[in-house]
């Protein structure tokens, strides 16, 4: 048998008194896809971490092609062939593709080697179907193919193995095929992958075999994901069996948010055309499409964040005047945004000043100007408590946080004031299982109380499940509504590329 | 080999760690210049130690010295705090002590003159800091940049104040006319300069602390420095942040001219301020945008300003070297905080 791509052998690595990666066995064979799994904290990124040359690693050893090799930083890693692409993408901008693949690269006599870079562009293009224009600049790609991007840049430095830690999350579906294609091509040459991802059935489609982490230990291997149920793998995963969330029947009641004919303009993204809603109470509707047709602006609106041209909106009948933040949650609007740690939170600052942030000028947390900070202490830890939010405590940096539990605390904040609407975007990106179970049950029990939901998304089996409507946006316009019962992925796919309208 | 590596948490001890350390290591690299001046380390050191903090005259000169430079350090603070970047304290300083010997000069009961004196270049300070923000708010300019070239404006302006209008027709000197006796901020301690100004100064400190710690103007800020757009979705107008924290800096700034004008000088010339405001921005560094530190750190560069002429007088060695004290002190410090996110790790020898 060959030696395989890549080993790591017992590897350990401690952060102060928490063990992350305990004796942790793992190889990747030339031609095989692996998938990596565990919820957030299990060690995941610890370990792929550790390879990639970050961490040093308290013990373990790692063998490439059956050599013991030492990688003390990523340009260690890339020597030994192996390439990571992050979660979140390390491109510069404003540089060209071309530019961008070439960064780091010796020239020759301190000129830019552009035609050989040209060459090898063209040349993994054709092996790998992976192509795009070298003169556009980066800041004109979209998400996918700045991903692209990554794949390229990584086997343009002579990558055999390729970590991607979540790819999936920051495409859409139809994207995600055109992914799943070009690696089944990148393996069939013979590289090796190591696939990262908390959404099972893409680790079912894709891999070979996967690698179960959980308290930075394995828990388990299957040996052959296609034929195992994502039951078998979550229960791996947390160590417990995982039910589904009990939806019970919704009666809606009177509109809590409507927008009639909303239009905007400028802001980056697709505007809105003259987009029209109504959300009930006690009914969540969801809101799918591609990435990148108004749900941005959509979001924004509805937030307080991007004043419209034209059009109303009313929360709980009351007529919407500034479009400010303070104004809507006045009204009774409770906001979680797509991205929590540029948006929702303040990573450098204590956890409970984010709790409190949007309403830090009301009686609740000051008076006259001055803060309370007993209040404010209290209310965190009250919440914290609430929502089992894993953190040190409420004076810990909110960045020290994990997705989770800081979309936990995103979602304590607005719910502890009782919205009568709420607005979310990607409520569970990035999360694991555990974690996104526990932000569905939360969402079901508002529903539940007569709260209006909208759910703004691009994980259309979690629309399915949670959603009483649901919402296709096409090219900042509403293509169609489509009742819970009626809809099926495969005909919400249809709508979202404009093929099918639907009123 | 050794490599950084990524911390979760800094310890709250490193807070006086750090710029002990800075300190310490800009005391050890000054040292060779010293020895290179061709006197003996220690006692140069010692000279600056004695003739600075040695006995009870040098600790009033020290702190009369001290306090403009808590000032400015209180408003680089509060201003770094916020992310706006006020290089511009200088020109704030300048422009406070310009408005309050204007005030200074108008004969008046002497406690109403002070009062005056004090509002003014707190209000002369806080229009000019407001020019480099109302520019960033409204047209994105880089606040680094105008505020660090209004310096030399208010500078010049100063200068054809006093070579112009205000020039001493009497010895032709460009000095700005005296403010009122009954206008000099009285003395402390019989026979020092330890002035009013400096227990202002001192006061001003815990309050500048509760002001960002406490109040939700200071809650404010921290959010919008941090994470502006996190600031903007939680519903602070992070504009009116930033223009506020504007005005609160360069009133601070002004402030530490009023203290000038009103307390050592009792007029203005060229030289009133020998880089204060510069100086506040390593004063603020080393204290760790903390109020509190503001008031050590700024006793500390008053000390090695004080000590370096002592020291220049006794071994020869020039008195520039508290400047240069003063910036190895900021360079140690910018590098010392890379320990407030890094870690040092020993990795092994690769194989």
């Amino acid at each position: 048998m060959s030696a395989p791509l890549i080993e790591m052998r017992g590897i350990t690595k401690s952060f102060g008194a928490v063990k992350a990666n305990e004796t942790v066995d793992l190889s990747v064979a030339p031609g095989e896809i692996l998938g990596l799994l565990g919820e957030n904290g299990a060690g995941k990124t610890t370990l792929m971490n550790v390879l990639f040359g970050a961490y040093a690693p308290d013990a373990g050893e790692i063998l490439v092609e059956g050599r013991p090799v030492a990688i003390h930083s990523s340009a260690d890693a890339l020597a030994a062939g192996i390439g990571m692409v992050h979660q979140h993408f390390h491109l510069a901008p404003r540089l060209t593709v071309l530019e961008n693949l070439l960064i780091g690269i010796p020239g020759k006599s301190g000129r830019i080697d552009r035609s050989g870079g040209l060459a090898r562009l063209k040349e993994i293009g054709r092996r790998h179907g992976l192509s795009l224009a070298p003169d556009l600049p980066v800041s004109a790609l979209s998400v996918g193919e700045q991903q692209r991007l990554e794949i390229i840049k990584a086997l343009f430095r002579g990558a055999k193995l390729l970590i991607l830690d979540e790819p999936t999350a920051v495409l859409a579906p139809s994207e995600v095929d055109g992914l799943f294609a070009a690696l089944r091509s990148m393996v069939g040459q013979g590289l090796g992958i190591i696939f990262i991802s908390h959404k099972l059935n893409e680790v079912r489609a894709l891999t070979h075999r996967c690698v179960v982490l959980r308290h930075g230990k394995v828990a388990g291997r299957v040996d052959h994901p296609a034929s195992t149920t994502s039951a078998e793998m979550a229960k791996l995963m947390c160590g417990h069996e995982i039910a589904p969330p009990a939806k019970g029947a919704s009666t809606p009641g009177a509109s809590v948010l409507t927008l009639d004919g909303i239009s905007t303009v400028g802001h980056g993204g697709t505007p809105l055309r003259e987009v029209s809603l109504v959300v009930r109470a006690g009914e969540i509707l969801g809101i799918a499409g591609v990435s990148g047709n108004g749900q941005r602006a959509l979001a924004d609106v509805i937030s307080g964040m991007l004043p419209p041209k034209t059009g109303t909106m009313t929360i709980a009948g009351k007529a919407v005047a500034q479009f400010s933040p303070r104004e809507l949650q006045a009204l009774g609007l409770g906001r979680i945004p797509e991205d929590r740690m540029t948006t929702g939170l303040v990573t450098n600052l204590p956890l409970a000043d984010s709790m409190v942030l949007p309403r830090i000028g009301t009686e609740a947390f000051s008076r006259k100007g001055l803060l309370d900070p007993a209040a404010i202490r209290a209310f965190a830890e009250e919440q914290i408590k609430a929502y089992d939010i894993r953190c040190p405590g409420p004076m810990a940096r909110a960045g020290a946080l994990s997705g989770g539990n800081l979309q936990k605390a995103l979602l304590a904040r607005e719910l502890a004031f009782d919205p009568k609407v709420l607005i979310v975007s990607q409520p569970t990106r990035g999360l694991d299982i555990g974690a996104a179970r526990f932000i569905h049950e939360k969402f079901l029990a508002m529903r539940a109380k007569g709260c209006g939901i909208i759910v703004i998304g691009e994980d259309l089996e979690e629309l399915l499940m949670l959603s009483d409507r649901i919402a296709v946006m096409y090219e900042g316009c509403i293509a169609g509504t489509l009742s819970g019962a009626d809809a099926t992925v495969a005909r919400l796919g249809l709508m979202m590329t404009g093929a099918e309208g639907h009123a | 080999m050794f490599r950084l590596e990524a911390r979760t948490s800094t310890p709250a001890w490193f807070n006086l760690a750090l710029p002990l350390l800075a300190i310490a290591v800009a005391l050890v690299l000054c040292s060779g210049l010293i020895a290179v001046a061709g006197a003996g380390v220690i006692e140069a050191y010692g000279v600056m130690l004695s003739a600075s903090l040695g006995d009870s005259y040098a600790i009033t000169e020290t702190l009369v010295r001290a306090a403009p430079m808590i000032f400015t350090g209180l408003a680089v603070a509060i201003a770094f705090r916020a992310k706006f970047w006020n290089i511009g304290a200088e020109g704030q300083l300048l422009a406070g002590a310009v408005a309050s010997c204007a005030v200074g000069a108008i004969p008046m009961p002497g406690y109403l003159a002070m009062l005056l004196m004090a509002l003014a270049g707190a209000a002369a300070g806080a229009v000019v800091a407001l020019v480099p923000a109302t520019l960033r708010v409204k047209f994105k300019v880089d606040d680094v940049v105008s505020s660090l070239l209004l310096n030399s404006v208010i500078y010049y302006a100063l200068m054809a104040l006093i070579e112009g209008p205000w020039k001493d027709t009497f010895s032709g000197y460009p000095l700005s006319p005296p403010i009122e006796d009954s206008a000099n901020f009285p003395v402390l301690i019989e026979g020092t300069r330890l002035h009013l100004g400096v227990v202002v100064a001192l006061i001003a400190a815990p309050l500048c602390w509760f002001l960002i710690a406490r109040t939700t103007l200071g809650f404010r800020i921290r959010v919008t420095g941090e994470n502006p757009e996190a600031a903007r979705y939680g519903g602070i107008n992070v504009q009116r942040v930033l223009l506020s924290t504007a005005l609160l800096s360069g009133a601070l700034a002004g402030l530490a001219g009023v203290g000038e004008v009103g307390g050592v000088h009792f007029q203005v010339m060229s030289d009133i301020s020998p880089g204060y405001g510069y100086s506040g921005i390593v004063v603020a560094m080393l204290a760790r945008l903390n109020p509190l530190g503001v008031v050590p750190a700024a006793i500390f560069l008053a000390a090695v300003m004080t000590g370096a002429e002592a020291m220049s007088r006794a071994t020869g060695v020039p008195a520039f070297l508290s400047d240069v004290i003063q910036g190895t002190a900021l360079l140690a410090m910018l590098v010392a905080l890379l320990f407030t996110a890094y870690r040092i790790r020993r990795v092994g020898a690769s194989a």
